[in-house]
């Protein structure tokens, strides 16, 4: 059957079970567009600005677990997306991205919108291919998808230049791939789990320390099983949130930087820690040298370049999480460390997770009503800052694929478009943003996005006029030189959202806080509310840059 | 800082010793040197990359190399299991006889050879380890050298 090459994207598409795809048109990739036109299978979803696209198919594809697409044209659409594909490629989030590009003849000629996009984004994909016959784009595309959701997942762009759009080919979807060079490792080695049984057998002080793999492998019924049978606490990486339930007493919370003070301290104490699907970034290990240096570490993650790239490893294991831990769970036996879970649990009472709770509107008081009216059962989506910490210390997650951040980046402007693909790839559940001013406006040409697409979405900003978690840095590093900081001139929040026929509200009193929610949920559309909090609120507990993390401050 | 051989065989299409090349740069890896061309295989490349580091500088190459969707097989080539050679062209001040006569003598001993030569200069050709190729532009350096054009290490392991 010969098809031309923007219909063979979409049969494509259709193979993989696309259903919504996240973009912006323009000059080279027009006929793509045409294409989509005719599709009532795939629905389009119109952003303002490419990196909202990338955001927003990077929200999709963590809230469902399947792959994110998104389409832009060339030249400067495809420029605006990477900041998005460096996001989803820090935090292996599978995608795969289409752009335009200028026809075959005029590529290297720096015709008008020509980038050689391939170049600008091979660090931060995990592959990309400019296509350049018709032919090769069946082949391709399934490559790029296969690429994109198996073994680390990542963003995998696929660059489309015009003549080969439209020029006609045969279209046969092939059955397999054939990646000679890609052959990830899922099983883990037998011998090497048999050890991690034993270790846990024999350790004194035994935990589990879970990242973002576990989630993208969906290992995290193998993860409680795991936990629960050998009584192991869990603490969780930014990533990890959600992947044990907050609610369990073996849970921890988070480690790291923010992490909750007995986290910490507990990976200091440990003589075991079963490292899964983690990378042990900066601010999860503080200074590398002192990170679980009692204990003889595992470390099971599907990436071996992962495998000691950091922290040096006793038993390194590479596979997947689901596989390991369901062999794993097999060879251990039901056993408790009392004194262990009795030091945590001291821990846990004399260093409890607080903040100053007065007659203020706090922002950890504003997630905990938050927390309280959903009963954890949102889907939370943060950008980067004090507000993304305290949403991650102060709500409770207990599914996995509920708290949506921006980890590895840190993208300020990540959290409101996410909001609105996650939206859309989970319409049953609610989905809240929790922003900051700063960083809501690095993306709020997408409110005109959710409000055209009745995009179900509460918006909390965390609003303190400020660069919130750099100014806080500021004041214990700086000396509160407050450099830059301060945004004065923000919007009226309320209006901007009204300008775009939206429905917002503002808040300044802690009372105001339980009904509002109320009142916003219950409208069931977009809703903003910017919630005025103290200027000089800081996060803590808090590791400063390059210390160890069990020196906090804020804990006593 | 020790010095490390690898081998790596690549798909041969566009872009892949960019990638490569990007890879040790982003990474922070240094390459000494990079050699590259057609195997046995159809569409298959061979490199030869000497890069200074640790072992665990090392084991990190090998595994991000391998990350890279075109990289098929790596492989460290440790010098005693493995034969080395590079080729140098020396292009070198000669402008009379009783030089051009001494260069003959010395490039003798080393097996080298003359490519070309003119009233000015002569032009040496070389294969050889590193070492080798070292020593010989040593001992001509006194004489004037015009330029010097290296193809980098290439090497295979030894044995079957």
């Amino acid at each position: 059957m010969k098809l031309s090459g923007v219909e063979i994207v979409i049969e494509c598409l259709k193979k993989e079970g696309v259903e919504v795809v996240f973009g912006i048109p323009g000059g080279a990739i027009m006929p793509l567009y045409d294409a989509l036109y005719n599709e009532p299978s795939i629905t389009h979803i119109l952003t303002r600005h490419e990196q909202g696209a990338a955001h927003a198919a990077d929200g999709y594809a963590r809230a469902t677990g399947r792959v994110g697409v998104c389409i832009v044209t060339s030249g400067p659409g495809a420029t605006n997306l990477v900041t998005g594909l460096a996001n989803a490629y820090l935090d292996s989030v599978p995608l795969v991205a289409f752009t335009g590009q200028v026809p075959t003849n005029l590529i290297g000629t720096d015709a008008f919108q020509e980038v050689y996009i391939g170049g600008i984004t091979s660090s931060i994909t995990k592959h990309n291919y400019v296509v350049r016959r018709a032919e090769d784009l069946a082949g391709t595309i399934k490559e790029a998808f296969y690429l994109a959701r198996t073994g680390r997942p990542g963003p995998v762009l696929v660059d489309l230049p015009k003549d080969v759009q439209l020029a006609q080919a045969n279209f046969e979807y092939p059955q397999k791939v054939n990646l000679e060079g890609y052959n990830p490792t899922y099983m883990g080695h037998i011998n090497q789990i048999k050890r991690v049984a034993q270790s846990i057998a024999q350790a004194k002080k035994p935990l589990i320390c879970a990242g973002g793999g576990v989630i993208a492998a969906e290992a995290s019924s193998e993860l409680r099983d795991l936990a629960f049978k050998a009584h192991l606490p869990v603490a969780t990486t930014l990533m990890g949130l959600g992947s044990f339930p907050e609610t369990h007493p073996l849970s921890l919370g988070m480690l790291g930087m923010h992490g909750t003070a007995y986290a910490n301290y507990a990976i200091g104490a440990a003589d075991l820690i079963i490292v899964l699907g983690v990378r042990f970034s900066d601010r999860v290990t503080g200074k590398l040298a002192e990170f679980g240096s009692q204990a003889k570490i595992v470390h099971i993650d599907i990436d071996p370049a992962e495998i000691g790239k950091n922290v040096p490893v006793d038993i390194p294991i590479v596979g997947d999480a689901k596989r390991v831990l369901k062999k794993l769970n097999e060879l251990i036996t039901p056993q408790e460390k009392v004194e262990w879970l009795k030091m945590i649990e001291d821990w846990k009472r004399k260093y409890p997770l607080k903040y100053e709770d007065n007659q203020e509107l706090k922002p950890q008081y504003i997630i905990e009503k938050v927390y309280e009216i959903t009963q954890g059962q949102a889907v939370i989506v943060t950008d980067v800052g004090q507000h993304q910490m305290w949403a991650a210390q102060y709500y409770k997650y207990t599914e996995p694929r509920t708290f949506i951040s921006s980890g590895g980046l840190g993208t300020m402007g990540y959290g409101f478009p996410a909001a609105i693909g996650a939206k859309r790839g989970c319409p049953e559940k609610r989905v809240i943003c929790i922003s900051g001013d700063g960083s809501f406006q690095m993306n709020q040409q997408e409110i005109a996005t959710a409000v055209t697409n009745d995009s179900a979405i509460t918006v909390i900003i965390m609003n303190n006029g400020y660069l919130g978690m750099v100014r806080q840095w500021q004041e214990l590093f700086y000396d509160k030189r407050y450099a830059e900081t301060n945004l004065k001139g923000n919007p009226d929040f309320v209006k901007l959202v009204e300008a775009y026929s939206g429905t917002a509200f503002r808040i300044s009193k802690k009372e105001e806080v339980y009904p509002t929610l109320e009142k916003a949920l219950a409208l069931n559309h977009f809703v903003l509310i910017d919630c005025v909090i103290p200027a000089e609120e800081n996060v803590f507990p808090m590791v400063a840059p390059g210390s160890p993390i069990s020196k906090m401050i804020g804990v006593d | 800082m020790m010095k490390h051989t690898i081998a790596v065989w690549v798909e041969d299409y566009p872009g892949v010793l960019a990638k490569v090349a990007g890879l040790f740069t982003r990474r922070g890896f240094n390459i000494e040197s990079l050699a590259v061309g057609h195997t046995e295989e159809t569409n298959i490349s061979r490199m030869t990359i000497v890069v200074e580091g640790d072992e665990r500088v090392l084991e990190q190459i090998i595994k991000q190399l391998y990350k890279l969707i075109e990289v098929i097989k790596v492989r460290d080539l440790p010098t005693p299991n493995s034969i080395g050679r590079e080729l140098v062209l020396i292009k070198v001040n000669a402008s009379s006889l009783p030089i051009r006569s001494e260069i003959i003598q010395m490039i003798d001993i080393f097996r080298a050879k003359i490519v070309d030569v003119d009233k000015q200069v002569m032009t040496i050709e070389t294969t050889g380890t590193e070492d080798k190729v070292e020593a010989l532009i040593d001992l001509l350096k006194p004489f004037g050298l015009r330029e010097i054009v290296r193809t980098g290490k290439i090497a295979l392991s030894r044995g079957k």
